[in-house]
């Protein structure tokens, strides 16, 4: 850190403009030239990055999405590319398949989100509350799922999905019940039970890592004030791991509106996930199977304006939810 | 003494029913995680007919070494290639990225300069961005200059981790005190100097975890490669399996291969979690340090 005081005069005095540098004043400048470069010799490489990966494609999908590719002449003629407004944002939305992708994933986002976050902030409660032997094998054996690339998590319980192969489905048969775990209504479940397999152990070690640094003062405190094992975990150290609570939620939020690796790897063997199941695959699909970029280009940024306006509604209302809790205390 | 420890803890701690219906739902939890890992090691060691007799648990038909001869057989040795490809784009763009993160973190937390915090708010904006967004326009870029189905085409767009910069900056502010840097100033050693002869030794535990969250991230990268890579020779597991696995509604021999291939994809990153778990952990809790 620099110094901030302000430039005085050996004397004491402060000093009046157009003084001409002091010899202190110019080994400051002096340094904080130096600091500067180096400072930006540390960030250059990123900043590089975040300009070539991040900006320009953004800036690119927006450009993208004002324009289309026009074949004057039954496609015969020259290619060219005509500025077209916001004509490409109206035929996404008014685009049946789309809207059904947004309603698929504003299904699974309403089931998947809460199953994840209270199931892992259960386990992790659980675990803290200290009767659980072998805890930390306890905890490895739920974090494994984590080490397992998403999109062989989707092979592993595609296979399990499979009949003739899944001999979850051969016991369900032994006892008489046939289940088809890809059908019309099972098929949202099915994603949705791929995703809580894979996140549910990495997301119960955040919030157990959180607990640990709840003061074990307050807990005795509650302790106490007569307060059982059950309200202790949900009166006093549930609002203690806030913070974690709305990091998880919003990841999760982010990481469930992309779903795409899923439902792209089952599609491979069920008809019931048809190419634009997800509004991601519905980008996929209209940019690399229809090569319509205007048209990707402006559901990308559809996606993209959504994403942004819900985690912005996320931490709007957990931070008005803890500032009325705040102010009920 | 026994008294006075009684009182406190087991007052907070649940009854005797209450205990059982704990390791009850924990054992049951485990049981759910653990499961399917087991079915892919079981169903990896079995030969094909078994694998569709679906009689796992037997010991016979045990075929373990040979269903890894047949997968690095298959398709003229590709598994093996892809193998190398995805160690590669992972340990490679892992490192070179939470190098490059770390750095630009820990400017962020020791230097003062106008829209600080502005830059830093486009930087946690891009952890937001859905990949797929960024997916087309990085093809037609990379189309442009003619990357892609190049190893740069993935390469370099891995190596972007903002998340990573955020961590960086929280474990500059904890690990490397400002009082170093002044005396490392007092010195008169250059500041990139102080950077890679003091700070960064101290910022060693950070790197490794970002290391280790971005090579999870890498690892398991699906969309991107399938965006820009055409030639099987580049795919790294992830895209191959895929590939492998569509071949395998038509072809059923490649079931096996696929099985094996899955659960010989999964050592890598449970190598690196066990030999790195002391650092993960403090990056899950310095996620959510406000």
């Amino acid at each position: 850190m620099t110094t901030t005081t302000p430039p005085v005069t050996p004397t004491g005095a402060p000093r009046a403009p157009g003084d001409g540098a002091r010899p202190a004043h110019r080994v400051r400048k002096v340094a904080r030239r130096r600091e500067l470069g180096a400072c930006a010799a540390l960030m250059t490489p990123f900043l590089l990055l975040l300009t070539l990966v991040f900006l320009i494609p953004v800036g690119t999908a927006v450009w993208l999405s004002f324009f289309q590719e026009d074949q004057p002449g039954l496609g015969f003629g020259p290619e060219r590319t005509i500025f077209v407004g916001l004509r490409s944002y109206a035929a996404v939305l008014t685009d049946p398949t789309f809207l059904a992708g947004l309603g698929t994933v504003a299904l699974y986002c309403l089931v998947y989100i809460p199953l994840m976050v209270v199931g892992a902030l259960a386990l992790a409660l659980l675990l803290d509350a200290g009767v659980v032997r072998l805890r930390s094998w306890a905890q490895l054996g739920l974090f494994l799922p984590h080490a397992v690339p998403g999109i062989i998590a989707a092979l592993i319980w595609l296979y399990l999905y499979t009949p003739g192969l899944s001999p979850v489905i051969e016991l369900l048969g032994r006892a008489d019940i046939t289940v088809d775990l890809l059908g019309v209504h099972t098929v949202l479940p099915s994603i949705v039970n791929i995703a809580l397999w894979s996140n549910l152990g990495y997301n119960m070690v955040v919030f157990y890592a959180a607990l640990q640094a709840v003061p074990r003062e307050v807990i005795e405190a509650s302790t106490v004030d007569g307060a059982g094992p059950v309200r202790t975990a949900l009166q006093v150290k549930t609002p203690l791991v806030r913070a974690s609570i709305v990091m998880v939620a919003m990841f999760t939020l982010i990481w469930a509106l992309q779903l795409f690796t899923e439902p792209m790897l089952l599609s491979q063997s069920t008809p019931m996930i048809n190419s634009r199941f997800s509004p991601s695959m519905y980008i996929y699909d209209a940019a690399f199977t229809r090569n319509n970029y205007g048209l990707a280009a402006a559901a990308s940024v559809i996606l993209l304006l959504f994403t942004i306006a819900l985690s912005y509604g996320v931490t709007r209302w957990t931070g008005r939810a803890g500032a009325n809790e705040e102010a009920a205390r | 003494m026994s008294d006075a420890t009684a009182a406190g803890p087991t007052a907070a701690r649940p009854g005797l029913l209450g205990r059982a219906v704990v390791r009850l739902v924990v054992g049951v939890s485990v049981l759910y995680t653990l499961l399917p890992v087991l079915w892919l090691v079981l169903a990896a060691s079995k030969d094909r007919d078994a694998l569709f007799g679906s009689d796992l648990l037997a010991l016979r038909d045990f075929s373990f070494v040979q269903n890894v001869r047949d997968l690095f057989a298959m398709d003229g040795g590709l598994y093996g290639r892809w193998y190398v490809n995805s160690l590669v784009y992972a340990v490679l763009g892992a490192a070179l990225g939470a190098l490059i993160s770390v750095a630009c973190g820990y400017a962020f937390d020791k230097y003062r300069f106008r829209h600080k915090e502005k830059l830093f708010g486009l930087v946690l904006a891009a952890v937001m961005v859905p990949q797929t967004v960024l997916a087309l326009p990085l093809y037609l870029m990379a189309s442009e200059t003619g990357v892609v189905n190049t190893f740069w085409a993935v390469f370099v767009p891995v190596l972007f981790n903002p998340f990573g910069v955020y961590l960086g900056r929280i474990f500059s502010q904890g690990y490397v005190p400002g009082e170093v840097l002044e005396a490392a100033r007092m010195d008169g050693a250059g500041e990139l100097a102080t950077y890679f002869r003091v700070a960064l030794r101290m910022l060693a535990p950070g790197v490794v975890t970002v290391f280790l969250f971005q090579l999870t991230a890498i690892w398991n990268n699906f969309f991107l490669p399938m965006v820009m890579l055409s030639e099987q020779d580049l795919y790294p597991v992830s895209l191959g399996l895929y590939a492998w696995n569509s071949a395998a509604t038509t072809s059923p021999e490649y079931y096996p291969v696929v099985i094996m291939g899955s659960l010989l994809a999964v050592v890598p990153l449970i190598v690196a979690f066990l030999l790195l778990q002391r650092f993960w952990r403090s990056g899950l809790t310095a996620g959510s340090v406000k």
